[in-house]
Protein backbone atom coordinates (compact mmCIF):
# COMPACT_ATOMS: atom_id res chain seq x y z
CA UNK A 1 0.00 0.00 0.00
CA UNK A 2 1.39 2.91 -0.92
CA UNK A 3 2.15 5.58 1.64
CA UNK A 4 3.85 9.40 2.32
CA UNK A 5 6.98 9.01 5.00
CA UNK A 6 8.39 12.05 5.85
CA UNK A 7 11.89 10.94 7.71
CA UNK A 8 13.78 13.09 9.65
CA UNK A 9 12.85 15.90 7.26
CA UNK A 10 14.93 19.96 8.40
CA UNK A 11 13.25 22.89 6.66
CA UNK A 12 15.40 26.09 7.63
CA UNK A 13 15.05 29.65 6.16
CA UNK A 14 18.38 31.15 6.83
CA UNK A 15 19.59 30.98 10.17
CA UNK A 16 15.78 30.05 11.12
CA UNK A 17 15.23 26.38 11.65
CA UNK A 18 11.13 26.02 10.44
CA UNK A 19 11.15 22.07 11.04
CA UNK A 20 13.55 20.11 12.96
CA UNK A 21 13.57 16.38 12.04
CA UNK A 22 10.29 15.63 11.15
CA UNK A 23 9.38 11.89 10.71
CA UNK A 24 5.76 10.83 9.82
CA UNK A 25 3.79 8.42 7.79
CA UNK A 26 0.72 9.01 5.75
CA UNK A 27 -1.42 6.21 4.80
CA UNK A 28 -3.59 5.55 2.02
CA UNK A 29 -7.79 6.22 2.37
CA UNK A 30 -6.98 8.34 5.52
CA UNK A 31 -6.96 11.77 6.59
CA UNK A 32 -3.63 12.50 8.27
CA UNK A 33 -3.99 15.94 10.24
CA UNK A 34 -1.18 18.14 11.21
CA UNK A 35 -2.07 20.14 14.11
CA UNK A 36 -0.53 23.28 15.87
CA UNK A 37 -0.02 27.07 16.79
CA UNK A 38 0.80 29.51 14.11
CA UNK A 39 4.61 29.77 13.47
CA UNK A 40 4.60 26.12 14.28
CA UNK A 41 6.36 25.19 10.77
CA UNK A 42 2.87 23.63 9.49
CA UNK A 43 2.76 25.26 6.34
CA UNK A 44 6.69 24.89 5.77
CA UNK A 45 6.01 21.08 6.22
CA UNK A 46 3.32 21.14 3.25
CA UNK A 47 5.44 23.44 0.86
CA UNK A 48 8.66 21.07 1.70
CA UNK A 49 6.37 18.31 0.17
CA UNK A 50 5.20 19.76 -2.93
CA UNK A 51 8.74 21.19 -3.57
CA UNK A 52 8.53 24.64 -3.16
CA UNK A 53 10.83 24.92 -0.42
CA UNK A 54 13.93 22.57 0.00
CA UNK A 55 14.40 20.87 2.68
CA UNK A 56 18.46 20.87 4.67
CA UNK A 57 18.09 17.61 5.13
CA UNK A 58 15.94 14.32 5.41
CA UNK A 59 14.32 12.72 3.09
CA UNK A 60 9.72 12.58 1.48
CA UNK A 61 9.19 9.59 0.01
CA UNK A 62 5.55 8.71 -1.34
CA UNK A 63 5.20 4.78 -2.51
CA UNK A 64 9.16 4.38 -1.93
CA UNK A 65 10.13 7.48 -4.64
CA UNK A 66 12.18 10.35 -3.34
CA UNK A 67 10.51 13.31 -3.57
CA UNK A 68 12.81 15.86 -1.93
CA UNK A 69 14.88 17.10 -4.87
CA UNK A 70 12.25 16.57 -7.35
CA UNK A 71 10.96 20.16 -8.76
CA UNK A 72 7.47 21.21 -7.91
CA UNK A 73 6.56 20.24 -11.67
CA UNK A 74 7.56 16.56 -11.60
CA UNK A 75 6.50 16.32 -8.03
CA UNK A 76 2.89 17.34 -9.02
CA UNK A 77 2.75 14.46 -12.10
CA UNK A 78 4.12 12.13 -9.33
CA UNK A 79 0.22 12.63 -8.62
CA UNK A 80 1.23 14.90 -5.76
CA UNK A 81 -1.60 18.35 -5.15
CA UNK A 82 -1.07 20.97 -2.90
CA UNK A 83 -3.89 23.43 -1.81
CA UNK A 84 -2.38 26.19 -0.77
CA UNK A 85 -3.33 28.53 1.99
CA UNK A 86 -5.33 31.60 1.42
CA UNK A 87 -7.26 30.22 -1.13
CA UNK A 88 -5.34 30.73 -4.24
CA UNK A 89 -8.22 30.87 -6.92
CA UNK A 90 -6.86 32.82 -9.82
CA UNK A 91 -9.17 35.83 -9.76
CA UNK A 92 -8.21 36.99 -12.99
CA UNK A 93 -9.91 33.58 -14.73
CA UNK A 94 -13.42 32.18 -14.54
CA UNK A 95 -14.44 29.24 -12.67
CA UNK A 96 -13.75 27.06 -15.34
CA UNK A 97 -10.58 28.44 -16.66
CA UNK A 98 -9.39 27.84 -13.11
CA UNK A 99 -10.76 24.67 -13.33
CA UNK A 100 -9.12 23.64 -16.69
CA UNK A 101 -5.85 24.30 -15.58
CA UNK A 102 -5.81 22.08 -12.57
CA UNK A 103 -6.51 19.35 -15.89
CA UNK A 104 -3.93 20.31 -18.53
CA UNK A 105 -0.98 18.47 -18.02
CA UNK A 106 -2.83 15.39 -16.66
CA UNK A 107 -6.10 14.93 -19.48
CA UNK A 108 -6.38 15.42 -23.21
CA UNK A 109 -9.39 18.31 -24.50
CA UNK A 110 -11.53 15.42 -24.93
CA UNK A 111 -11.28 14.09 -21.35
CA UNK A 112 -11.62 17.21 -19.58
CA UNK A 113 -15.47 17.84 -19.58
CA UNK A 114 -16.12 14.83 -17.85
CA UNK A 115 -13.45 15.20 -15.52
CA UNK A 116 -14.83 18.99 -14.21
CA UNK A 117 -17.99 17.36 -14.45
CA UNK A 118 -17.15 15.30 -11.72
CA UNK A 119 -15.89 18.58 -9.59
CA UNK A 120 -19.22 20.16 -10.12
CA UNK A 121 -21.09 17.29 -9.06
CA UNK A 122 -19.06 16.98 -5.89
CA UNK A 123 -19.69 20.82 -5.37
CA UNK A 124 -22.83 22.00 -6.55
CA UNK A 125 -22.27 25.69 -6.08
CA UNK A 126 -19.67 25.79 -8.36
CA UNK A 127 -21.74 24.44 -11.46
CA UNK A 128 -23.96 28.01 -11.77
CA UNK A 129 -20.85 29.79 -11.63
CA UNK A 130 -18.50 28.13 -14.68
CA UNK A 131 -18.32 31.68 -16.55
CA UNK A 132 -17.97 33.96 -13.46
CA UNK A 133 -14.73 35.44 -12.37
CA UNK A 134 -13.81 33.58 -9.46
CA UNK A 135 -13.36 37.39 -7.62
CA UNK A 136 -17.42 36.97 -7.06
CA UNK A 137 -16.86 33.72 -5.79
CA UNK A 138 -17.65 33.30 -1.85
CA UNK A 139 -15.25 32.45 0.73
CA UNK A 140 -16.28 28.78 0.75
CA UNK A 141 -17.09 28.20 -2.78
CA UNK A 142 -13.51 29.82 -3.19
CA UNK A 143 -12.41 26.71 -1.44
CA UNK A 144 -14.65 24.24 -3.20
CA UNK A 145 -12.98 25.70 -6.12
CA UNK A 146 -8.94 25.53 -4.94
CA UNK A 147 -9.65 21.87 -3.87
CA UNK A 148 -11.89 21.06 -7.00
CA UNK A 149 -9.08 22.28 -8.70
CA UNK A 150 -6.39 19.92 -7.18
CA UNK A 151 -8.97 17.08 -7.43
CA UNK A 152 -9.43 17.51 -11.29
CA UNK A 153 -5.58 15.70 -11.84
CA UNK A 154 -6.60 13.09 -9.70
CA UNK A 155 -4.00 13.32 -7.24
CA UNK A 156 -2.67 10.45 -4.81
CA UNK A 157 -1.55 12.89 -2.36
CA UNK A 158 -4.12 15.98 -1.07
CA UNK A 159 -1.89 18.93 1.02
CA UNK A 160 -4.39 20.86 2.07
CA UNK A 161 -3.51 23.60 4.48
CA UNK A 162 -6.15 25.59 6.51
CA UNK A 163 -9.09 24.74 4.03
CA UNK A 164 -11.51 25.99 6.81
CA UNK A 165 -9.83 29.51 7.30
CA UNK A 166 -12.26 32.49 7.79
CA UNK A 167 -15.52 29.88 6.50
CA UNK A 168 -18.71 29.43 8.86
CA UNK A 169 -18.66 26.72 10.74
CA UNK A 170 -21.14 25.46 9.07
CA UNK A 171 -19.27 25.34 5.75
CA UNK A 172 -16.37 23.93 7.40
CA UNK A 173 -18.71 21.06 8.68
CA UNK A 174 -19.95 20.25 4.96
CA UNK A 175 -15.96 20.75 3.57
CA UNK A 176 -14.64 18.22 6.57
CA UNK A 177 -17.64 15.94 5.34
CA UNK A 178 -17.03 15.64 1.63
CA UNK A 179 -13.50 15.13 2.37
CA UNK A 180 -13.79 12.66 4.68
CA UNK A 181 -15.83 10.94 2.00
CA UNK A 182 -13.88 11.44 -0.57
CA UNK A 183 -10.56 10.10 1.12
CA UNK A 184 -12.09 6.79 1.70
CA UNK A 185 -13.44 6.91 -1.96
CA UNK A 186 -10.87 7.64 -3.95
CA UNK A 187 -8.19 6.10 -1.08
CA UNK A 188 -6.51 9.61 -1.53
CA UNK A 189 -3.82 10.55 1.18
CA UNK A 190 -4.66 13.59 3.02
CA UNK A 191 -2.60 16.04 4.86
CA UNK A 192 -4.67 18.25 6.48
CA UNK A 193 -3.31 21.24 8.25
CA UNK A 194 -5.34 23.15 10.56
CA UNK A 195 -5.78 25.04 13.53
CA UNK A 196 -8.92 23.99 13.72
CA UNK A 197 -7.88 21.40 15.83
CA UNK A 198 -11.14 20.31 16.81
CA UNK A 199 -13.10 19.65 13.23
CA UNK A 200 -9.47 18.55 11.51
CA UNK A 201 -9.58 15.66 14.25
CA UNK A 202 -13.33 14.75 13.71
CA UNK A 203 -12.49 12.91 10.01
CA UNK A 204 -8.50 12.25 10.68
CA UNK A 205 -7.57 8.75 11.70
CA UNK A 206 -3.84 9.91 12.32
CA UNK A 207 -2.91 13.34 13.90
CA UNK A 208 0.67 15.00 14.36
CA UNK A 209 1.48 17.66 16.65
CA UNK A 210 4.09 20.20 15.75
CA UNK A 211 5.63 22.73 18.14
CA UNK A 212 7.82 25.02 17.13
CA UNK A 213 9.39 22.58 13.89
CA UNK A 214 9.58 19.24 15.91
CA UNK A 215 7.01 16.77 16.32
CA UNK A 216 5.51 16.45 19.88
CA UNK A 217 2.56 14.09 19.31
CA UNK A 218 2.52 11.64 16.62
CA UNK A 219 -0.32 9.37 17.46
CA UNK A 220 -4.44 8.13 16.61
CA UNK A 221 -6.69 11.02 15.96
CA UNK A 222 -9.03 9.73 18.66
CA UNK A 223 -5.86 9.52 21.09
CA UNK A 224 -5.03 13.12 20.49
CA UNK A 225 -8.65 14.18 21.38
CA UNK A 226 -9.25 12.09 24.28
CA UNK A 227 -6.12 13.45 25.70
CA UNK A 228 -7.57 16.93 27.53
CA UNK A 229 -3.38 17.90 28.75
CA UNK A 230 -2.31 17.77 25.30
CA UNK A 231 -5.40 19.41 24.00
CA UNK A 232 -5.25 22.18 26.50
CA UNK A 233 -1.58 22.46 26.37
CA UNK A 234 -0.81 23.01 22.29
CA UNK A 235 -4.31 22.62 20.75
CA UNK A 236 -6.17 25.41 22.69
CA UNK A 237 -9.89 24.17 23.43
CA UNK B 1 -12.23 71.07 -39.40
CA UNK B 2 -10.55 69.11 -41.91
CA UNK B 3 -7.20 70.12 -40.04
CA UNK B 4 -9.16 68.45 -37.15
CA UNK B 5 -10.26 65.48 -38.88
CA UNK B 6 -6.21 64.83 -40.37
CA UNK B 7 -4.53 65.18 -36.85
CA UNK B 8 -7.01 62.36 -35.84
CA UNK B 9 -6.05 60.34 -38.36
CA UNK B 10 -2.45 60.52 -38.29
CA UNK B 11 -3.04 60.28 -34.26
CA UNK B 12 -4.85 56.75 -34.85
CA UNK B 13 -2.44 55.32 -36.94
CA UNK B 14 1.07 56.60 -34.90
CA UNK B 15 -1.55 55.47 -31.84
CA UNK B 16 -1.57 52.13 -33.15
CA UNK B 17 2.01 51.77 -33.58
CA UNK B 18 2.16 52.86 -30.07
CA UNK B 19 -0.13 50.56 -29.13
CA UNK B 20 2.12 47.57 -30.48
CA UNK B 21 5.40 48.93 -28.32
CA UNK B 22 3.01 48.85 -25.64
CA UNK B 23 2.24 45.68 -26.18
CA UNK B 24 5.15 44.32 -25.93
CA UNK B 25 6.20 45.84 -22.49
CA UNK B 26 3.02 44.86 -21.27
CA UNK B 27 3.65 40.93 -22.28
CA UNK B 28 7.00 41.23 -20.59
CA UNK B 29 5.96 42.86 -17.53
CA UNK B 30 2.87 41.00 -17.01
CA UNK B 31 4.55 37.33 -17.24
CA UNK B 32 7.87 38.36 -15.45
CA UNK B 33 7.48 41.53 -13.51
CA UNK B 34 10.60 43.00 -15.70
CA UNK B 35 10.33 46.38 -17.00
CA UNK B 36 12.20 45.85 -20.82
CA UNK B 37 13.55 49.11 -21.46
CA UNK B 38 15.49 47.92 -24.38
CA UNK B 39 12.33 47.05 -25.94
CA UNK B 40 12.84 49.76 -28.53
CA UNK B 41 16.42 48.98 -29.15
CA UNK B 42 15.71 44.87 -29.03
CA UNK B 43 13.43 46.04 -32.30
CA UNK B 44 16.12 48.43 -33.43
CA UNK B 45 18.21 45.13 -33.88
CA UNK B 46 15.36 43.69 -35.69
CA UNK B 47 14.69 45.88 -38.22
CA UNK B 48 18.92 46.62 -39.02
CA UNK B 49 18.52 42.49 -39.79
CA UNK B 50 15.68 43.03 -41.97
CA UNK B 51 17.48 45.54 -43.38
CA UNK B 52 20.12 43.38 -44.48
CA UNK B 53 17.91 41.27 -45.92
CA UNK B 54 16.37 43.79 -48.51
CA UNK B 55 19.81 45.90 -49.19
CA UNK B 56 20.33 42.15 -50.59
CA UNK B 57 17.44 42.91 -53.42
CA UNK B 58 15.09 40.56 -51.44
CA UNK B 59 11.52 41.35 -51.85
CA UNK B 60 9.76 43.43 -49.18
CA UNK B 61 7.65 40.88 -47.59
CA UNK B 62 10.67 38.36 -47.05
CA UNK B 63 12.58 41.37 -44.83
CA UNK B 64 8.89 41.76 -43.02
CA UNK B 65 9.09 37.99 -42.18
CA UNK B 66 12.51 37.91 -41.11
CA UNK B 67 11.63 40.77 -38.56
CA UNK B 68 9.45 39.39 -37.15
CA UNK B 69 11.61 36.05 -36.90
CA UNK B 70 14.22 37.88 -35.96
CA UNK B 71 12.45 39.23 -32.88
CA UNK B 72 11.47 36.01 -31.94
CA UNK B 73 14.34 34.50 -31.66
CA UNK B 74 16.20 37.61 -29.79
CA UNK B 75 13.39 37.61 -27.53
CA UNK B 76 14.28 33.69 -26.76
CA UNK B 77 17.82 34.21 -26.17
CA UNK B 78 17.67 37.52 -24.65
CA UNK B 79 15.40 36.27 -21.80
CA UNK B 80 17.10 32.83 -21.52
CA UNK B 81 20.87 34.68 -21.57
CA UNK B 82 20.01 37.63 -20.18
CA UNK B 83 16.89 37.79 -18.12
CA UNK B 84 17.00 34.48 -16.25
CA UNK B 85 20.06 34.98 -14.15
CA UNK B 86 18.59 38.24 -12.22
CA UNK B 87 14.98 37.23 -12.24
CA UNK B 88 14.47 36.59 -9.07
CA UNK B 89 16.17 38.83 -7.55
CA UNK B 90 15.27 42.33 -6.50
CA UNK B 91 13.60 44.15 -9.61
CA UNK B 92 16.05 47.06 -9.87
CA UNK B 93 18.58 44.36 -10.69
CA UNK B 94 16.58 43.52 -14.07
CA UNK B 95 15.17 47.08 -14.43
CA UNK B 96 19.43 48.16 -14.37
CA UNK B 97 19.98 44.90 -16.55
CA UNK B 98 17.64 46.21 -19.68
CA UNK B 99 18.72 49.26 -19.36
CA UNK B 100 22.35 48.09 -19.93
CA UNK B 101 21.36 46.13 -22.83
CA UNK B 102 20.07 49.29 -24.32
CA UNK B 103 22.93 51.24 -24.71
CA UNK B 104 24.94 48.05 -24.97
CA UNK B 105 22.55 47.55 -28.40
CA UNK B 106 22.29 50.83 -29.37
CA UNK B 107 26.16 50.79 -29.01
CA UNK B 108 26.66 47.90 -30.89
CA UNK B 109 24.59 49.16 -34.03
CA UNK B 110 26.50 52.31 -33.71
CA UNK B 111 29.52 50.42 -34.27
CA UNK B 112 28.40 48.12 -36.92
CA UNK B 113 26.35 50.80 -39.18
CA UNK B 114 27.20 53.57 -38.37
CA UNK B 115 24.62 56.79 -37.52
CA UNK B 116 23.85 57.39 -41.05
CA UNK B 117 20.35 57.43 -41.44
CA UNK B 118 19.42 54.64 -43.97
CA UNK B 119 15.95 54.47 -45.78
CA UNK B 120 13.76 51.89 -45.15
CA UNK B 121 11.15 50.74 -48.14
CA UNK B 122 7.61 50.53 -46.94
CA UNK B 123 5.40 48.15 -48.43
CA UNK B 124 2.72 50.72 -49.86
CA UNK B 125 2.75 54.86 -50.55
CA UNK B 126 3.60 57.06 -47.46
CA UNK B 127 1.41 59.87 -49.17
CA UNK B 128 -1.67 60.99 -47.95
CA UNK B 129 -4.82 60.51 -50.09
CA UNK B 130 -7.00 62.58 -52.26
CA UNK B 131 -10.74 61.88 -51.77
CA UNK B 132 -13.32 63.60 -53.03
CA UNK B 133 -11.15 66.64 -54.05
CA UNK B 134 -9.48 66.71 -50.14
CA UNK B 135 -6.49 65.78 -48.94
CA UNK B 136 -6.62 63.39 -46.76
CA UNK B 137 -3.32 63.36 -44.14
CA UNK B 138 -4.14 59.29 -44.10
CA UNK B 139 -2.04 57.02 -46.66
CA UNK B 140 -2.16 53.35 -47.72
CA UNK B 141 0.60 52.84 -45.47
CA UNK B 142 -1.38 54.13 -42.64
CA UNK B 143 -4.18 51.76 -43.46
CA UNK B 144 -1.79 48.58 -43.31
CA UNK B 145 -0.51 49.96 -39.98
CA UNK B 146 -3.78 49.68 -38.10
CA UNK B 147 -4.53 46.52 -40.11
CA UNK B 148 -1.19 44.97 -38.92
CA UNK B 149 -1.86 46.10 -35.12
CA UNK B 150 -5.11 44.79 -35.30
CA UNK B 151 -4.10 41.64 -36.54
CA UNK B 152 -1.57 40.90 -33.78
CA UNK B 153 -3.94 42.11 -31.07
CA UNK B 154 -6.53 39.64 -32.06
CA UNK B 155 -4.24 37.36 -32.78
CA UNK B 156 -3.14 37.89 -29.34
CA UNK B 157 -6.37 37.79 -27.77
CA UNK B 158 -7.13 34.83 -29.45
CA UNK B 159 -4.23 32.59 -28.22
CA UNK B 160 -4.76 33.94 -24.76
CA UNK B 161 -8.57 33.29 -24.17
CA UNK B 162 -8.85 30.55 -26.65
CA UNK B 163 -5.82 28.06 -26.01
CA UNK B 164 -4.41 25.72 -23.38
CA UNK B 165 -1.06 27.60 -24.26
CA UNK B 166 -3.20 30.65 -23.23
CA UNK B 167 -4.55 29.50 -20.13
CA UNK B 168 -1.01 28.51 -18.56
CA UNK B 169 0.60 32.16 -20.00
CA UNK B 170 -2.01 33.67 -18.18
CA UNK B 171 -1.86 31.57 -14.90
CA UNK B 172 1.76 31.97 -15.03
CA UNK B 173 1.29 35.87 -15.65
CA UNK B 174 -1.39 36.23 -12.45
CA UNK B 175 -0.13 33.50 -10.05
CA UNK B 176 3.22 31.70 -10.74
CA UNK B 177 3.41 29.89 -7.66
CA UNK B 178 -0.49 28.42 -8.24
CA UNK B 179 0.63 27.83 -11.89
CA UNK B 180 3.68 25.89 -10.70
CA UNK B 181 1.44 24.01 -8.05
CA UNK B 182 -1.01 22.72 -11.00
CA UNK B 183 1.97 21.70 -12.96
CA UNK B 184 2.35 24.30 -15.24
CA UNK B 185 6.46 24.04 -16.61
CA UNK B 186 7.01 27.89 -15.92
CA UNK B 187 10.36 28.40 -17.62
CA UNK B 188 9.57 27.78 -21.24
CA UNK B 189 6.85 29.90 -21.01
CA UNK B 190 8.67 32.64 -19.59
CA UNK B 191 10.58 32.31 -22.95
CA UNK B 192 7.76 32.29 -25.26
CA UNK B 193 6.84 35.67 -23.29
CA UNK B 194 9.81 37.37 -24.44
CA UNK B 195 10.01 35.97 -27.55
CA UNK B 196 6.26 37.42 -28.87
CA UNK B 197 6.78 40.77 -26.72
CA UNK B 198 10.07 41.45 -28.56
CA UNK B 199 8.40 40.52 -31.85
CA UNK B 200 5.45 42.76 -31.47
CA UNK B 201 8.23 45.49 -31.36
CA UNK B 202 9.81 44.52 -34.28
CA UNK B 203 6.40 45.01 -35.93
CA UNK B 204 6.06 48.32 -34.24
CA UNK B 205 9.21 48.83 -35.68
CA UNK B 206 8.72 48.02 -39.20
CA UNK B 207 5.91 50.43 -39.14
CA UNK B 208 7.84 53.24 -37.58
CA UNK B 209 10.59 52.73 -40.16
CA UNK B 210 9.60 53.91 -43.11
CA UNK B 211 8.43 57.70 -42.19
CA UNK B 212 11.49 58.23 -39.41
CA UNK B 213 14.53 56.22 -41.27
CA UNK B 214 16.85 53.67 -40.05
CA UNK B 215 19.15 55.35 -37.35
CA UNK B 216 20.41 53.09 -34.20
CA UNK B 217 17.86 55.45 -31.77
CA UNK B 218 15.30 55.78 -34.07
CA UNK B 219 13.26 53.77 -31.48
CA UNK B 220 14.11 56.01 -28.78
CA UNK B 221 11.06 58.53 -28.79
CA UNK B 222 8.62 55.76 -29.85
CA UNK B 223 9.64 53.76 -26.37
CA UNK B 224 8.93 56.77 -24.54
CA UNK B 225 5.66 56.79 -26.08
CA UNK B 226 4.94 53.37 -25.58
CA UNK B 227 5.40 53.29 -22.00
CA UNK B 228 2.94 56.14 -21.65
CA UNK B 229 0.68 53.95 -23.46
CA UNK B 230 1.36 51.44 -20.79
CA UNK B 231 1.25 53.50 -18.13
CA UNK B 232 -1.89 55.04 -18.49
CA UNK B 233 -3.41 51.72 -20.06
CA UNK B 234 -2.50 49.56 -17.05
CA UNK B 235 1.00 47.69 -17.58
CA UNK B 236 -0.63 44.33 -17.10
CA UNK B 237 -3.31 44.80 -20.03
CA UNK B 238 -3.18 44.11 -23.17
CA UNK B 239 -6.49 45.81 -23.94
CA UNK B 240 -4.98 48.57 -22.05
CA UNK B 241 -1.95 48.72 -24.16
CA UNK B 242 -4.49 49.33 -27.60
CA UNK B 243 -6.78 51.86 -25.70
CA UNK B 244 -3.53 53.50 -23.78
CA UNK B 245 -1.98 53.66 -26.89
CA UNK B 246 -4.49 55.62 -29.11
CA UNK B 247 -4.75 58.02 -26.03
CA UNK B 248 -1.68 58.15 -26.70
CA UNK B 249 -1.58 58.56 -30.38
CA UNK B 250 -4.13 60.86 -30.51
CA UNK B 251 -3.03 63.16 -27.67
CA UNK B 252 0.53 63.75 -28.79
CA UNK B 253 -1.16 64.34 -32.41
CA UNK B 254 -3.61 67.19 -30.95
CA UNK B 255 -0.61 68.84 -29.27
CA UNK B 256 1.15 68.96 -32.15
CA UNK B 257 -0.83 70.07 -34.61
CA UNK B 258 -2.29 73.02 -32.27
CA UNK B 259 0.36 73.76 -30.24
CA UNK B 260 3.97 72.80 -32.21
CA UNK B 261 5.72 69.70 -32.97
CA UNK B 262 8.49 70.15 -30.22
CA UNK B 263 5.76 69.89 -27.81
CA UNK B 264 5.18 66.60 -28.11
CA UNK B 265 7.72 64.39 -26.03
CA UNK B 266 6.28 66.81 -23.01
CA UNK B 267 3.27 65.93 -23.52
CA UNK B 268 3.75 62.45 -23.35
CA UNK B 269 5.48 62.96 -19.92
CA UNK B 270 2.32 64.97 -18.53
CA UNK B 271 0.20 62.03 -19.83
CA UNK B 272 2.37 60.08 -17.98
CA UNK B 273 1.77 62.68 -14.67
CA UNK B 274 -1.64 62.74 -15.05
CA UNK B 275 -2.51 59.64 -15.35
CA UNK B 276 -0.18 58.47 -12.49
CA UNK B 277 -2.15 61.12 -10.07
CA UNK B 278 -5.59 60.06 -11.55
CA UNK B 279 -5.75 56.63 -11.94
CA UNK B 280 -2.44 55.08 -10.91
CA UNK B 281 -2.83 51.54 -11.74
CA UNK B 282 -3.55 52.36 -15.38
CA UNK B 283 -7.34 52.45 -17.48
CA UNK B 284 -7.81 48.59 -17.83
CA UNK B 285 -5.38 46.71 -14.80
CA UNK B 286 -7.75 44.56 -12.52
CA UNK B 287 -5.73 45.36 -9.55
CA UNK B 288 -6.42 42.40 -7.73
CA UNK B 289 -7.13 42.49 -3.99
CA UNK B 290 -4.39 40.22 -3.13
CA UNK B 291 -5.41 37.99 0.85
CA UNK B 292 -1.91 36.79 2.44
Amino acid sequence: MPVLEIDDLSVSYGAVHALTDVTFAAAEGEVTAVLGANGAGKTTLLRAISGLVRPRKGTIRYDGEPLEKMSVEKIVRHGVAHVPEGRSVIEEMTVEENLRLGALWRFGRRERGAVLDEVYELFPPLSGRRRQHANTLSGGERQMLTIGRALVSRPKVLLLDEPSLGLAPIVTAQLMTVLRDLTASSKLIVVLVEQNARSSLSIAKRAVVINLGRVVVCDDAATVAGDTELRHHYLGY
Amino acid sequence: MQFFLNLTLGGIASGMIVAAVALGLVLIFRSTNVVNFAQGAMAMITTYVAYGVLRDGADYWLGFVVALAAGLVFGAVTQIVVIRPVQNKSPLNAIIVTFGFLILLEGLAGAIYGGTNRVFPAPFSVVGQKLGGTQIAFSPFDVFTVVAVLVLMVGMLAVFRGTDLGLRMRAVAFAPETARLLGVRVRPLLTLGWALAVSAGALAALLVVPTAQLTPNFMDVILIYGFTAAVVGGLDSPVGALVGGLVTGLSLAYVGGYLGGSLEPMAALALVIVSLMIRPEGLFSRPAPRRV
